[in-house]
């Protein structure tokens, strides 16, 4: 018999009367009866459920619950265009300083200057960076981001008297890219790709007219190549006014080698989770900066970061601004992340970082290929796109069965069905930091995976706690609520 | 419904064609192919009834458990039905595209698109190059 601690729901566990605390009887005198002291509408019904176990029950659940993970800092975890790259440890140090994480954004800021300096030092970095000057912290994360900057395009059209109704975006793009047109207030449209992946400059020319507010671009793509026409799309993009958006999220690939400024974008964000090494999800919260042209840097969020001599403080007086889009300022400690790992590389580190990230993509590349195909070329930037389609139609092995069965190998699986435009995709980005004998270990699971028996492959997982959910039922009949009848 | 009397789009719906009266009205669905592609359609978003669409524009979305793709209306007209039963059963999409799993039907305001869409031969052709 297993133990279930870490898979079992505390509410599973729950015994009635147990408990981890024992709280001492009430002090408060008084005989009056609940009822006259709060209304009744203030007061329960019912026992609330709450699950009863004992502090060793919790502490077990959760302990054991985390071995069951698998994450950067216990695995390989090459999922393409997340950019899962090594938390450096020292960050996390840094970002735990009693000046950082005891400050609250309600202290005067004569006694935040340091985080203030930071904040401020960080806009800096990263109009460099990008060779866009004016740079917003705000938003919270990379859609987030893509957001902000439709709004504030969509002010600087409005201020104007322009009305711009279309955004494009490639076949290739982030689904984040459409969505974001369109909670902007803008149809999106999609351009098609060119059989080599990049733009396919004749359909983004059918396509643009003076109803274009924007043109949102990833470069490199997520097929992982550089688009080279980029220069042409933005001078075409000018030409009927409007902006270039470079989706930033591919930023690993080209930090300190060339800066979407200097392509012709006119706005961007960065994924600080992603290129700047910030924990994903569970760590915290991401963010989601981005960095815009002259033109556009008015219409910024407020507040920003401005400095006055010696001093740092928060600019409210933006008339223009499109207004706050996150509360305080956005999630900073990411930020603090980013910001020491920008400084712990330096220039010429972040420009290693991406060719080292660029290098081991490309070896990674050069040894799948002969395992399954990849159809868009034999280099690629810091991620590229294989097919398990001939595996899929000679021995009924899909990307989804690879994908899990690499669990039981003690890999995290790669990036699977995306981008759209690749049939059964595995999308692999190693990031930088990666030994040749990870990458080499990696190979060799994968090619053993093609030539196991497929029932096998099909049955995969076989070693984790759960096994291969039943994931059509449950995105049809989802039960995303756990109650106590067992539904 | 026979899928070798329908047309088809490079995008992949298919289109039956019915006289009424004075009018035609074209039902809409998605292509056997597609929806083995889909492998497994859990959600389906429905054009508005009385809506105008035009040829080559999105009116609706297929969630499969891979990704969200659009629903390109292959004719142009006003909408004058819609597959509710698709609402709380999606899988009717998976389980018989040509039949139970059809989308909406169009009253047509002209029959200029009719002319780009494919035969089934034509069709199964483009489908077996992209294979």
């Amino acid at each position: 018999m297993r133990n279930r601690q870490a898979t079992q729901l505390l509410f599973e566990l729950s015994k009635p009367g147990r408990r981890a605390a024992v709280i001492p009887p009430s002090d408060v005198l008084t005989d009056e009866p609940l009822e006259s002291l709060l209304p009744s509408e203030a007061l329960a019904t019912e026992e609330l459920a709450l699950p009863e176990v004992a502090e060793g029950d919790v502490v077990r659940h959760y302990t054991n619950l985390s071995t069951l993970n698998m994450s950067v800092d216990t695995h390989f975890y090459p999922l393409g265009s997340c950019t899962m790259k090594y938390n450096p440890k020292r960050n996390e140090r840094l970002a735990g300083l009693g000046g950082v994480v005891d400050l609250h954004p309600y202290q005067p800021e004569s006694t935040l200057q340091g985080m203030l300096r930071l904040l401020y030092e960080l806009q800096g970095i990263l109009a460099e960076i990008s060779g866009l000057p004016a740079v917003s912290l705000q938003p919270a994360a990379g859609a987030h981001g893509e957001l902000t900057a439709l709004m504030a395009a969509a002010a600087y059209f409005a201020e104007r008297g322009e009305k711009r109704t279309k955004v494009l975006t490639p076949d290739s793009a982030h689904g984040t890219n459409p969505a974001s047109a369109t909670m902007a207030g803008f149809q999106a449209i999609t351009i098609r790709s060119a059989a080599d992946g990049s733009v396919d400059l004749d359909d983004l020319a059918s396509k643009l007219d003076d109803q274009v507010a924007v043109v949102m671009i990833t470069n490199p793509n997520t097929l992982g190549l550089f688009d080279k026409g980029i220069s042409e799309i933005a001078k075409r993009v000018h030409a009927v006014g409007g902006f270039v958006y470079l989706d930033g999220a591919n930023m690993n690939a080209i930090l300190g080698v060339t800066r979407p400024g200097d392509l012709g974008a006119d706005m961007m964000h960065f994924n600080p989770h992603k290129t700047f090494s910030g924990p994903h999800g569970g760590g915290g919260p991401g963010a989601g900066p981005i960095c815009v042209n002259e033109a556009l840097g008015p219409y910024l969020p407020s507040p920003m970061v401005v400095r006055e001599g010696d001093a740092y403080r928060l600019d409210y007086d933006r008339p223009r601004s499109i207004g706050r889009v996150r509360s305080f300022f956005g999630n900073v400690g990411v930020l603090v992340r980013a910001y020491c790992y920008i400084l712990s590389h330096g220039p010429a580190g972040l420009r290693k970082v991406s060719e080292q990230a660029v290098l081991n993509a490309n070896y990674l590349l050069a040894r799948v290929k002969h395992i399954l195909p990849v159809p868009h070329g034999d280099k690629c930037m810091h991620e590229f796109v294989a097919s398990a389609e001939r595996l899929k139609a000679t021995r009924g092995i899909t990307a989804m069965d690879i994908a899990k069965r690499l669990l039981d190998y003690g890999f995290h699986a790669p990036t699977v069905y995306f981008p759209l435009t690749v049939p059964e995709a595995l999308m692999v980005e190693p990031t930088e930091t990666e030994s040749k004998e990870t990458l080499d270990a990696f190979c060799e699971a994968l090619f053993r995976i093609t030539e196991e028996d497929a029932d096998l492959v099909h049955s995969a997982p076989t070693t984790t706690a759960v096994r291969r959910p039943d994931e059509l039922t449950a995105a049809r009949k989802p039960i995303v609520k756990w109650n106590h009848s067992g539904g | 419904m026979d899928p070798q009397q329908m047309l088809f789009a490079e995008t992949h719906e298919w289109v039956a064609i019915e006289e009424q009266g004075d009018s035609k009205v074209a039902t809409i669905g998605v292509s056997q192919f597609a929806v083995e592609q889909l492998d497994g359609v859990v959600y389906v978003e429905l054009p508005r009834v009385g809506e105008q669409v035009a040829a080559g524009a999105s009116f609706g979305e297929v969630e499969s458990v891979k990704a969200v793709s659009n629903l390109y209306c292959p004719v142009d007209g006003e909408v004058v039905e819609v597959n509710e039963s698709l609402k709380d059963s999606p899988a009717l999409m998976s389980d018989d595209p040509y039949g139970q799993g059809w989308v909406a039907k169009v009253k047509l305001s002209s029959d200029a698109a009719l002319g780009k869409l494919l035969d089934k031969a034509a069709y199964d052709k483009q489908c077996g190059e992209s294979q």
